[in-house]
C-alpha cells in the first residue's frame, strides 16, 4: 500500500500525540483517513461528517493541489496537509 | 463533595467551587473548545457528559467518570446515518455540525443518555456517553422532513430541552428551534407535536400545529405534569393531561416583555420560576431590556411576576443569559446561578433577592450547570 507522509495542523495534534507529522497509508484520500482514523481513533470525524463532505474549516491538499472530495489520489511517498482554515475569533 | 458550577464557555471549560463559603474559579480545561452543555448524571454523580467541539473541528462528545478531572472523547459521538441514495424533494443528507444539549436517562436506566444535536436530531448512549446511536423514533419520522424544517435559529437549528418524565422512562419531550415540541410515550419510538396555544410571531400562522420556536422547556422535577417553557414567542406553562400551553407571559410588565432564553423552576414548588428577560423588539438587540439586567419571579405559576434585580448594575449593562446558562441548586433558597453573555457568573443564596457576581473575565457563557 502506499505510504504518505501526513502533516498535521495543530488542532488535531490530540489525536496524533502531538506529532505534527506521522506516515499514512493509501491510494486515495479516503483510504488515507480510513487508515489515519485507524491509527489515531476519533481523528476523522473531526474532519470529515458522516455525508464523507470535509467539513467547513478543514482543507484538505494532497501536495499542492487542494482535494474537493475523498476520492482524490495520493501517489507514493506524496505530502497530504491537514489544514485548519481561519474560521473567525 | 462540593457544590461546583461547571462552565461551559465559547473558549472552554471552567468551574466555581465552594469551600467554606467562597466560590473559587479553576480552569480553564479544554481550553480553546466550544463547550456547548456539561450535565452530572444524578444515578452516579461521578459522571459527567459534555457537548463540545473547536472552531475548525467537528462536533463530539466527552464523558468523565471522576466528577471531571479527566475527559474522554466518545468512541463513536453522535452522527446521522449515512445517506447513499439522493433524499427526496432535492433534500440535503444530514451532518451534526454541532451537539448542543446532553441529558441523563430515566433513573431506572442508568448508562442511557440522551444528545440533542443542529440540524435537528435525537441521539441516545447506553454506555455513558462512549457511544451514540441516532434515534430514528424521531430522526426518521415520517413528518420530521416538515417538523425540522431547516429554518436554523442564529445558533443553528437545535434540538434542545430533551426531558424524561422521572414517573416514566417511555415517556419523553424535546424541543427543537424552529419546530416546536414535541412528545413521545414509548421511548421515543413515535413523537407527536404538542404546541397548542404557542404563538409563531414570525411565520404565515399564528397558531400552527408545529413550527414554534421553544428556547427553552422544563418540566417540573416532583410535579411533572406541570411544563413550562421560555419560547421566542413568550412564556407559557402547560398542565397536563392538558394540551393547551397558558401564556403566562402575558402578566409581565409590557415595558420588559416576556422574551428571553432561560427558564428555571423552583425544586419544590410547581408554582415558583425565574426568568430572565430580554429585549426582542425591533430588530431583536437580545441584551438586557434598556440595559438593566433584572430576573423575574412568579410565585403563583405565571399570574403574577416581580422584579429581582437587586444587587445588579443599575444601568448599561447590556448582556443576556442563553437558555442553557441558568440553574439552580436544590437548597431552601433556592441558590440560582447565570452565565452571561460577557463572561459573568452570578448568583442569589436566596432565591432571587439579592444577586452577587462571582467571577468576571469569562469568554462568552454557553451553559452553567450545578453539581454536588
Amino acid at each position: 500500500m502506499n505510504r504518505c507522509k501526513i502533516r498535521v495542523a495543530s488542532p488535531l495534534r490530540s489525536y496524533t500525540r502531538n506529532a505534527a507529522d506521522v506516515t499514512g497509508r493509501g491510494r486515495t484520500l479516503r483510504e488515507v483517513l480510513k487508515n489515519l482514523d485507524d491509527d489515531y481513533p476519533g481523528i476523522r470525524f473531526r474532519m470529515i461528517d458522516e455525508q464523507d463532505n470535509i467539513r467547513p474549516h478543514i482543507r484538505l491538499f494532497v501536495g499542492a493541489d487542494e482535494a474537493l472530495n475523498l476520492d482524490a489520489h495520493v501517489g507514493y511517498g506524496a505530502t497530504v496537509h491537514l489544514i485548519c482554515a481561519l474560521s473567525g475569533g | 463533595m462540593a457544590d461546583t458550577l461547571w462552565i461551559g464557555t465559547r473558549k472552554g471549560l471552567f468551574a466555581l467551587r465552594r469551600a467554606g463559603g467562597r466560590w473559587k474559579l479553576t480552569g480553564p480545561q479544554m481550553l480553546g473548545h466550544i463547550i456547548h452543555h456539561v450535565v452530572q448524571d444524578p444515578r452516579d454523580p461521578k459522571r459527567y457528559v459534555m457537548a463540545a467541539k473547536t472552531g475548525h473541528l467537528g462536533p463530539t462528545v466527552y464523558s468523565s467518570s471522576d466528577r471531571g478531572k479527566t475527559w474522554v472523547e466518545s468512541m463513536k459521538p453522535p452522527a446521522f446515518p449515512k445517506v447513499t441514495e439522493p433524499l427526496p424533494d432535492g433534500r440535503k443528507a444530514k451532518a451534526v455540525d454541532v451537539v448542543f444539549y446532553v441529558t441523563p436517562g430515566h433513573a431506572s436506566q442508568p448508562g442511557v443518555w440522551y444528545a440533542g444535536t443542529a440540524p435537528a436530531g435525537l441521539f441516545r448512549s447506553e454506555d455513558h456517553g462512549v457511544s451514540w446511536s441516532p434515534v430514528a423514533g424521531f430522526n426518521d419520522h415520517p413528518m420530521n422532513p416538515k417538523w425540522a424544517m431547516g429554518i436554523a435559529s442564529p445558533a443553528g437549528e437545535l434540538l434542545h430541552s430533551i426531558l424524561v418524565d422521572p414517573r416514566d422512562a417511555n415517556h419523553l419531550y424535546l424541543s427543537l428551534s424552529i419546530g416546536g415540541t414535541f412528545e413521545s410515550t414509548d421511548g421515543g419510538k413515535d413523537w407527536a407535536p404538542i404546541n397548542q396555544g404557542v404563538m409563531v410571531q414570525f411565520g404565515p400562522e399564528t397558531y400552527p400545529e408545529w413550527g414554534q420556536d421553544p428556547h427553552c422547556v422544563t418540566l417540573h422535577p416532583k410535579f411533572p405534569d406541570r411544563l413550562y417553557q421560555q419560547n421566542h414567542c413568550g412564556i407559557y406553562r402547560l398542565d397536563r393531561p392538558g394540551r393547551n400551553w397558558t401564556r403566562i407571559g402575558d402578566n409581565m410588565p409590557k415595558k420588559i416583555g416576556d422574551i428571553g432564553f432561560p427558564i428555571v423552576l423552583h425544586p419544590e414548588n410547581p408554582d415558583i420560576a425565574w426568568v430572565f428577560p430580554m429585549d426582542g423588539t425591533t430588530v431583536w438587540p437580545r441584551t438586557s431590556v434598556d440595559g438593566k439586567p433584572a430576573v423575574y419571579r412568579t410565585a403563583n405559576g405565571g399570574k403574577t411576576w416581580q422584579r429581582q434585580d437587586a444587587g445588579f448594575p443599575r444601568s448599561q449593562a447590556w448582556w443576556t443569559v442563553l437558555r442553557q446558562a441558568m440553574c439552580r441548586d436544590n437548597g431552601k433558597g433556592p441558590g440560582l446561578y447565570f452565565g452571561t453573555t460577557a463572561g459573568e457568573i452570578w448568583s442569589s443564596a436566596n432565591g432571587g433577592a439579592r444577586w452577587r457576581c462571582l467571577a468576571r473575565h469569562l469568554p462568552q457563557v454557553y451553559s452553567l450547570t450545578f453539581a454536588r
